[in-house]
């Protein structure tokens, strides 16, 4: 799960962590608000959405009047930020995060993360802060310090005060910078956060230690232990569908094709995808029902992927081991009376109990008087989902 | 031969008593599975289904020699119960549960790291092991598999009921099947049990499922380079996924360039494996390469 610059920020301010003096606002005359509640003669006006990339984009802007606050607040909540991570769609800005500027002198990167082949935290530092470390990996990647954190150890200040000497520190920051270090990452590993990225770290005139910027992303596997980190969850960063299938324990991810897709299983339904693709056709979505799926959950999944308009045609393609295909078959049966005329259905069931769906839903389209296509292999079914999404729309209904 | 587990795999089933655990243990002993306990902690001294449960697994060692547990509790005990597996000197652990917070896994992994224990962790977030004819530690339709000569390793779980159904229908058994599952901290990688298949006589050939995320299968290619004598199949799932969006599984997510479905199955490629680009021709790629 992500959170908010200002939730992040929020929380790493709760353990001592040195932010900007600041306030979230969701109208201009907040942002106004908070501005002369700050004081000082010049702002910061973030723009909040989950993308990086913000400031070419045009989401972040230093103002020095307070007029200038209320205009560019005006300008930057409801536009479409259109960053490098967004896609071209882009993101809605409903909040902006207004701050006192920071006197900066130097800036660092500071993040700490999941690190999936040494099994442990990693911490990693570079004394080129405010661009992106990917591009810092590219053109000079020895200013790039990483090291180690044992789960169960935490992060001591001897190996703060390394990294802060390996990035070029002077010596009177070292301390500040471990005890900087070490809070952040009691904040990182406290949440069960899978990433926390400070870019930059910044060394004010006064020779202290800010964050200007923090991303975070929480582990949604962990949420169950940390209730109010839930209640941070921003729907309006979800596309719709997406929403939907939170509810119901689904795992859908929209694609731009026009064939939707209903899977039993990540790794398939990943596999679904790349099978329609191999066959000239583009799907419209990633749909893992899940294991234990059941009618009214197929119901939900056809539902969701009918909230797509370029849907043409549903390829519901299944491999019961602990999923029953007899009930799937029911499920779709129940959910096709939902569906349009003009879309196709195409089923592929394979595994437990595989004859008896076969024959519900041969016999339940008939009874119907509905067509349901079903192929016996995944290749069959998806090659005839892909033809039928490129033929004319025609009526599936076949009514006596 | 075969790996992991056989006929004389002793299974203890841990949280036997929630519905997840007791209707799996009954179709893993339809199948023939030696299931000789179960571990429940507050309900030892009960049975369920004519298995018995014991509060604590070192108890369940002592009292029927199980060397193999399988884990269906609930995500926010599972990694305790690993542990608890781990500290028994377990032979094998196979967690199933899906969902169990990366910190904690985190926990598991260090402790198997640094302690003494000999316990080799399937899992979590997967079907299981299988071996075809002899035992079948997980949640997969036992019907599908035969015993024989190809041994399968994949993220997925359906996935690979697909592979093992379309290398059945070209003629060939499979030897062991491992769901390492889909996670981003996991027990037993590919190279670790790719090792274990390059000792086993019955293997010929190895069937390698991947997906996006994480750098274990162009790992799993050099090592395979250098050191693996069969036949590798492989196929990376993802090719259509979108970066930065988590297709379902944990660990499943492009972060960065190197760890596209593109990029895995090019890496694979120049280390000698046969990758197929559709899910469909795992079969037929495997029949190709054992030539028969």
């Amino acid at each position: 799960m992500y959170l908010h610059e200002f939730q992040a920020k929020g929380l790493l301010r709760s353990y001592g962590v040195p932010v900007p003096d600041g306030g979230v606002a969701s109208t201009a005359s907040d942002a106004l608000r908070v501005a002369k509640s700050l004081k000082g003669e010049k702002w910061v006006i973030k723009a909040q959405v989950h993308a990086g990339g913000r400031g070419k984009a045009g989401g972040v802007k230093v103002v020095s009047a307070y007029g200038d606050v209320y205009d560019e607040a005006t300008q930057m909540l409801g536009m479409k930020l259109v960053t490098k991570q967004t896609g071209e769609e882009g993101k809605i800005v409903h909040r902006i995060l207004v701050e006192k500027a920071t006197d900066i002198r130097q800036e660092i990167y500071l993040s700490f993360l999941v690190d999936r082949d040494s099994e442990q935290h990693m911490i990693i530092a570079s004394s080129e802060g405010g661009v992106e470390i990917e591009e810092v990996a590219k053109s000079n990647p020895a200013a790039i310090v990483k090291e180690h954190i044992s789960p169960v150890l935490g992060l001591s200040q001897f190996t703060g005060r390394k990294i802060a000497k390996k990035i070029g520190l002077p010596s009177n920051l070292l301390n500040k910078f471990a005890d900087i270090a070490e809070r952040l990452y009691q904040c990182f590993v406290n949440h069960d956060a899978m990433m926390l990225e400070i870019n930059p770290l910044v060394v004010t005139g006064e020779s202290e230690i800010v964050c200007l910027d923090a991303k975070m992303t929480v582990d949604d596997n962990a949420l169950f232990r940390h209730p109010k980190i839930e209640e941070m969850k921003d729907y309006g960063e979800l596309e719709p569908q997406e929403v939907r299938a939170s509810i119901f324990d689904l795992s859908y991810v929209s694609m731009e094709g026009n064939i939707g897709c209903m899977v039993n299983g990540a790794g398939l339904a990943m596999a679904t995808m790349d099978i329609i693709k191999s066959f000239g056709g583009q799907p419209a979505n990633f749909l893992d029902v899940g294991g234990g799926a059941d009618v009214n959950k197929v119901r939900e999944a056809f539902k969701i992927i009918l909230t797509d308009p370029k849907v043409k045609v549903i390829f519901v393609n299944i491999f019961g081991g602990i999923v029953r295909c007899d009930l799937i078959a029911e499920g779709v049966l129940k959910a096709s009376d939902e569906v349009p005329g003009d879309r196709h259905i195409v089923v592929r069931l394979d595994g437990t109990h595989v004859a008896e769906g076969r024959k519900i839903l041969e016999e339940g389209a008939k009874a119907k008087g509905i067509n349901i296509v079903t192929g016996d292999t995944m290749a069959d079914a998806a090659q005839k989902a892909v033809e039928l999404a490129k033929s004319e729309p025609h009526k599936r209904s076949v009514k006596k | 031969m075969s790996i992991l587990v056989n006929n004389r795999t002793k299974v203890v089933v841990q949280g036997l008593s929630g519905s997840q655990g007791r209707f799996h243990a009954a179709r893993m002993k339809e199948y023939g599975t030696n299931i000789v306990a179960g571990v429940v902690p507050g309900k030892g001294g009960t049975e369920v289904d004519g298995t018995p449960v014991f509060d604590t697994m070192m108890e369940a060692v002592r009292k029927t020699g199980c060397n193999a547990s399988i884990v269906y509790v609930p995500p926010a005990f599972a990694a305790d119960s690993v542990m608890e597996a781990v500290d028994a000197n377990l032979d094998l652990c196979v967690c199933i549960t899906e969902g169990i917070p990366v910190k904690d896994m985190l926990k598991v992994k260090r402790m198997m790291k640094t302690g003494t224990s000999r316990t080799m962790l399937v899992g979590p977030n997967c079907p299981g092991v299988i071996t075809p004819g002899e035992c079948k530690m997980g949640i997969m339709p036992g019907e599908i598999h035969t015993p024989g000569t190809v041994g399968i390793i994949s993220k997925s779980g359906t996935l690979t009921y697909e592979a093992v159904k379309q290398v059945s229908s070209f003629g060939f058994g499979q030897s062991t099947c491992i769901g390492i599952g889909g996670d981003p901290i996991i027990g037993l990688k590919y190279i670790d049990l790719l090792e274990m298949f390059e000792y086993d006589a019955q293997t010929e050939a190895v069937v390698l499922i991947g997906e996006i995320g994480g750098q274990a299968e162009v790992k799993a290619g050099e090592w395979i380079k250098q050191n693996f004598s069969k036949p590798v199949v492989s196929f990376i799932a993802g090719q259509t996924a979108p970066k930065g969006k988590r297709m379902g599984h944990a660990g499943a997510i492009i972060s960065g360039g190197d760890d596209t479905a593109a990029a895995k199955m090019e890496a694979l490629e120049k280390c000698g494996v046969h990758v197929v680009h559709s899910p469909a021709d795992i079969g037929r790629k495997v029949a190709e390469v054992l030539g028969k």
